[in-house]
């Protein structure tokens, strides 16, 4: 167990360099280097930077420089705002993280209910409404049912207030959000939940006097939720880069809409630094989702 | 039959009313008989099998229809529709400034007046954008781009797929580890994220490399997002193909073939191919509507085709301007996207139903 | 009412289909037999024969698609078929109980040992999980799995088929029931392993005394623990009598076939002969005997009528033409 744990973080902590390198030599490959934006900057702020940087040594030695100060957190500054980056990213996370997690546990939770519900029902018009709307839900992107449901109930119907970072209203982001992954964890749940159900250790469990409740949330569940355990991973990922778009469109001052902002503004420092660091927080959710699927599955062999 | 204890052995003449049978009863049947009442199930290739199956699923047969029809209107609109996805409607040659934001179906002053003079104009079907294009033809131009986007980047990623994987699957040992390790990292990067950044990258590196060349009619951004895609999204065909040709590898069948001196050619063709057939079909089915929704929410970002090449997720995006006073620009470019992930899932999925043995029931 | 007592599992003309995509199936066709306390019945079929579907008609367990449509299940006289599906709860694993045959797959891969057993000892009776674990270990040991202390911390996975399937018997066995059903136990394990676990079967069922029902399609395996057999075919009985019976005096020519194609220690001229013709479509019986179209001696009336089960012995009996035929000849003479 040791073993794989420490060969599995050696794993996330390479990727990790492997994402800081190739964000590093993409910046550097744009024409006229990171610094070069369409508004001049002043003479001084640019030969400031480039003393800070040090762009003139050669670009192994630049990216050694890079590296140690990314170790030691600093991410540089803004090229529009002249904001350190890691203070953009400190102050809009934690809006980003309360939404990503409403929506990550929305997803998880209605997802499993209402994946076990369409395989117990199965043919039955629980599970067809549940199939339908899953179905809708795995075709339309993020953005169009953001922006759908800002228009409906917000706009034109005036059901939910529109956000504002005083009184957040969470409920059309988390919707927004959550869509996407509910809908795939209700199908991987139904789906899973069909085949623990027509195995043999099912059958083994009825046999021996196991009530049918018990059956199905016992002996059953417990290995239809090991498929999902895998997605988990995944859905951070997708969470993280949907609530980008769902940030822009609900102008939430999050760490999405920033990344968003600073792609529109081609604010090169920002967009790295953003990308390593959600890019950290992927690599991280993976990994613990490797080791909680190892823990939860005996019969994965350890090496 | 009670008295069954008390019998050793009763006579058979005794249990039975013989009166009821002819000796004609007794003949020896012949195989003709005997065959007429074993009634074979017409046997069928896995092909037809599987077609027949796709055919009584009425929801991917639905979605056929729609696909057809959605590629016939992408085709043939063009041809009838006058106006140009990136011109500004012009009466007589001159510019129409009252033509922005026009309802479906409405005329613009200048439009009008022409008609009451007489001329005849081609309808604004869902109206005109805020600069005064069709925006019927935009829409129809955005769905172009966003299924060619879709299936080529899914072919791309076949291709790259295919080749990597059948290379480290068939020659296996050191050579399949190496690749395989390599595969494993860059599975392991966050893959929209990086599609992001290499967007942004490439979007500006490409547009000076691309100047002057046939690409650069594509437009940058399209070029960026082909490499993109064939740079990530291979990875993951590669390993199943991988998968399946070590898992048919390992097959009798193959060994049968093997023994009785058939040459690798005609194994990987009788064999090994037709069976993971299937796999990469219904694996590439399901990878057009996923580029499809990346390519959108990319352009939805503003990292998709350049303007004023227009893309159902860039349509999308400047529709949130106006949201408040012309809704249905937001809705003819989301449904079409809805509609087309729609029904390639739909039919993704009943391929799959149809061909994958494992699923069969 | 004495005559149902005797018995502790009573099958009166029992039918199960199966509702499938291609249409119905009719997997058992008017199955009967009495089991009395203590004796082991084997059943012998090959597949489709419906020789486990019985078995699950009894139990109960079908697949969601199948349904016991006619017949009656008599345990101990009373018609488990009405039962509600909590008495059926407690019949399964206390009155009668199941062993399958896949062992690698019948344990629950996510729970121990340990756990499994204690779940189905605290089911029926009402033991402390302290003394459920205690009862756990002793079942273990009474199987024959070595250090039965250690095992009941392991998952499925950790053992081999072999011990898979002692640990099967003793979850089976753990609330001593009257019946012990054995679906094909042996089929999926090695030859060795097979001899062991038949062995160790029989030794409990000295111990404990209850009656079991052995399914399986190899007739050689079962033959000398049986007090009865009963031969399968397309879901009707064919043949059913003593082992002896059954390989001595075979009156059904199902039977007769099947012998032929058992090698046998001694026999080196003769050569084997494979029953021709392929296993039933259950989806296209034939109108009269379901081996018609196999048989080599099938006669007209075979091909349109179903033979009625007739007594060729004392505990003897067997639905086949072939013994009316006879019977027309000796009343011809």
């Amino acid at each position: 167990m040791l073993k794989y744990f420490v060969k599995r973080v050696l794993l996330a902590v390479l990727t990790i360099v492997i994402i800081s390198a190739i964000t590093f030599f993409a910046m550097y490959a744009i024409p006229g280097g990171p610094f070069n934006s369409e508004k001049a900057l002043s003479e001084v702020t640019k030969a400031a930077l480039e003393e800070r940087y040090g762009l003139n040594n050669p670009v192994p030695v630049q990216y050694v420089n890079y590296m140690k100060n990314l170790l030691q957190g600093d991410l540089g500054v803004s090229l529009k705002t002249q904001r350190e980056v890691s203070t953009i990213i400190a102050d809009g996370f934690p809006v980003s993280a309360k939404l990503g997690g409403m929506a990550a546990l929305v997803a998880v939770v209605l997802g499993i209910v209402l994946g076990s519900t369409a395989a117990l029902m199965r043919n039955k018009w629980p599970d067809r409404l549940i199939v339908f709307l899953t179905t809708l839900f795995t075709a339309m992107p993020s953005f169009v049912l953001a922006t759908l449901l800002l228009y409906f109930f917000s706009l034109k119907l005036q059901l939910v207030p529109v956000w504002s970072p005083g009184s957040p209203n969470y409920l059309l982001p988390v919707i927004s959000l959550a869509a996407y992954p509910t809908a795939y964890i209700t199908r991987l749940t139904k789906t899973s939940m069909l085949d623990a159900l027509g195995q043999d250790y099912v059958r083994t469990a009825r046999a021996k006097g196991v009530s049918g409740v018990k059956v199905i949330f016992k002996h059953a569940l417990r290995n239809a939720l090991i498929p999902v355990i895998t997605y988990v991973g995944p859905m951070v990922a997708y969470i993280l880069v949907g609530s980008m778009v769902v940030e822009s469109i609900f102008t939430i001052g999050g760490l999405g809409s920033q990344f968003v902002t600073s792609i529109t503004n081609r604010d090169y420092t920002v967009i790295m630094g953003t990308t390593i660091f959600l890019a950290s927080l992927m690599v991280t959710a993976n990994l613990i989702t490797d080791l909680v699927y190892k823990l939860v599955d005996p019969r994965i062999k350890l090496d | 039959m009670n008295d069954e204890k008390t019998l050793r052995r009763s006579p058979l003449s005794l249990q039975v009313d013989l009166s009821k049978f002819s000796s004609a009863d007794f003949e020896p049947a012949s195989e003709e008989e005997k065959s007429q009442q074993e009634v074979m199930s017409e046997s069928v290739t896995f092909f037809r099998d599987g077609m027949r199956r796709l055919r009584k699923n009425p929801l991917a047969m639905a979605s056929v229809v729609v696909l057809v029809l959605i590629l016939l209107t992408i085709i043939i609109a063009p041809m009838i529709v006058p106006y140009g996805y990136d011109e500004i409607i012009t009466v007589n040659g001159r510019r129409d400034k009252t033509a922005a934001n026009m309802a479906p179906f409405t005329w613009s002053q200048m439009e009008q007046q022409y008609i009451d003079d007489g001329g005849s104009l081609f309808p604004h079907i869902f109206g005109t954008d805020s600069t005064g294009r069709d925006y019927f033809i935009r829409v129809i131009y955005g769905a172009r781009v966003s299924l060619s986007v879709g299936l080529f980047a899914s072919i791309l990623v076949l291709i790259i797929g295919m080749l990597y994987g059948s290379i480290a699957g068939y020659f296996g040992g050191k050579v399949d580890l190496v690749m395989m390790r390599i595969v494993d990292i860059i599975y392991s990067l966050p893959d929209m994220l990086m599609v992001i950044l290499l967007s942004v990258v490439l979007k500006e590196v490409l547009g000076t490399a691309l100047q002057g060349t046939v690409l650069d009619k594509l437009g940058s951004n399209m070029v960026a997002m082909f490499v993109v895609f064939g740079l990530l999204y291979w990875v993951g065909m590669a390993r199943l193909i991988r998968g399946q040709i070590l898992t048919i590898k390992e097959n009798e069948y193959v060994l049968a073939a093997k023994c009785l001196g058939a040459p690798s050619s005609r194994i990987i063709r009788q064999h090994v191919l037709p069976n993971c057939l299937s796999v990469i079909i219904i694996t590439t089915a399901l990878q057009i509507p996923s580029a499809i929704f990346t390519e959108s929410y990319l352009s939805f970002l503003g990292l998709g085709v350049s303007a004023p090449m227009p893309s159902l997720g860039s349509l999308a995006n400047e529709a949130r301007q106006g949201l408040q006073s012309y809704p249905y620009k937001l809705m003819f470019p989301a449904l079409a996207i809805c509609l087309i992930v729609l029904a390639l899932n739909l039919l993704g999925d009943g391929l799959r139903d149809a061909f994958d043995p494992k699923l069969k029931r | 009412m004495s005559e149902e007592k005797k018995y502790v599992l009573q099958v009166k003309d029992l039918h199960t289909t199966f509702v499938t995509d291609s249409g119905e199936v009719q997997a058992v066709n008017g199955v009967s037999f009495n089991l009395e306390p203590g004796k082991i019945l084997g059943i012998v079929g090959e597949s489709g024969s419906g020789k486990s579907v019985t078995a699950y008609s009894i139990m109960q367990i079908l697949a969601e698609n199948g349904r016991v449509t006619s017949g009656e299940v008599l345990y101990n006289g009373e018609d488990i078929t009405k039962w509600s599906k909590k008495q059926m709860t407690g019949f399964r694993g206390k009155c009668c109980s199941i062993i399958f045959q896949d062992p690698m797959t019948s344990l629950n891969p996510v729970f121990t040992i340990g756990n499994q057993l204690e779940e189905a000892i605290r089911l029926h009776t009402g033991k402390s999980k302290k003394e459920a674990k205690e009862r756990a270990v002793e079942m273990l040991k009474l199987v024959g799995v070595n250090e039965p202390a250690k095992r009941v911390k392991q998952y499925p996975f950790e053992l081999s088929g072999g011990m898979r399937q002692r640990v099967m018997i003793a979850m089976a066995l753990a609330c001593e029931p009257d019946i012990l059903i054995a679906d094909e136990p042996t089929t999926a394990l090695d030859v060795t392993i097979q001899a062991q676990i038949l062995e160790l079967m029989q030794e409990l069922q000295h111990k404990l005394g209850m009656a079991i029902i052995i399914v399986t399609h190899d007739l050689g395996v079962i033959a000398d623990m049986c007090d009865e057999i009963i031969v399968m075919y397309g879901g009707r009985v064919c043949e059913r009598g003593t082992a002896d019976d059954i390989f001595y005096e075979p009156a059904h020519e199902y039977t007769k076939g099947l012998l032929r194609s058992i090698p046998t220690a001694g026999n080196t001229h003769e050569r084997l002969q494979p029953i021709g013709g392929t296993p039933i479509n259950l989806l296209n019986m034939p109108e009269g005997c379901a081996f018609c179209t196999r048989c080599d001696n099938a006669m007209k009336i075979c091909l349109t009528q179903v033979p009625e089960e007739l007594q060729v012995g004392e505990h003897h009996r067997a639905s086949c033409w072939m013994n009316v035929k006879q019977a027309m000849e000796e009343a011809a003479k």
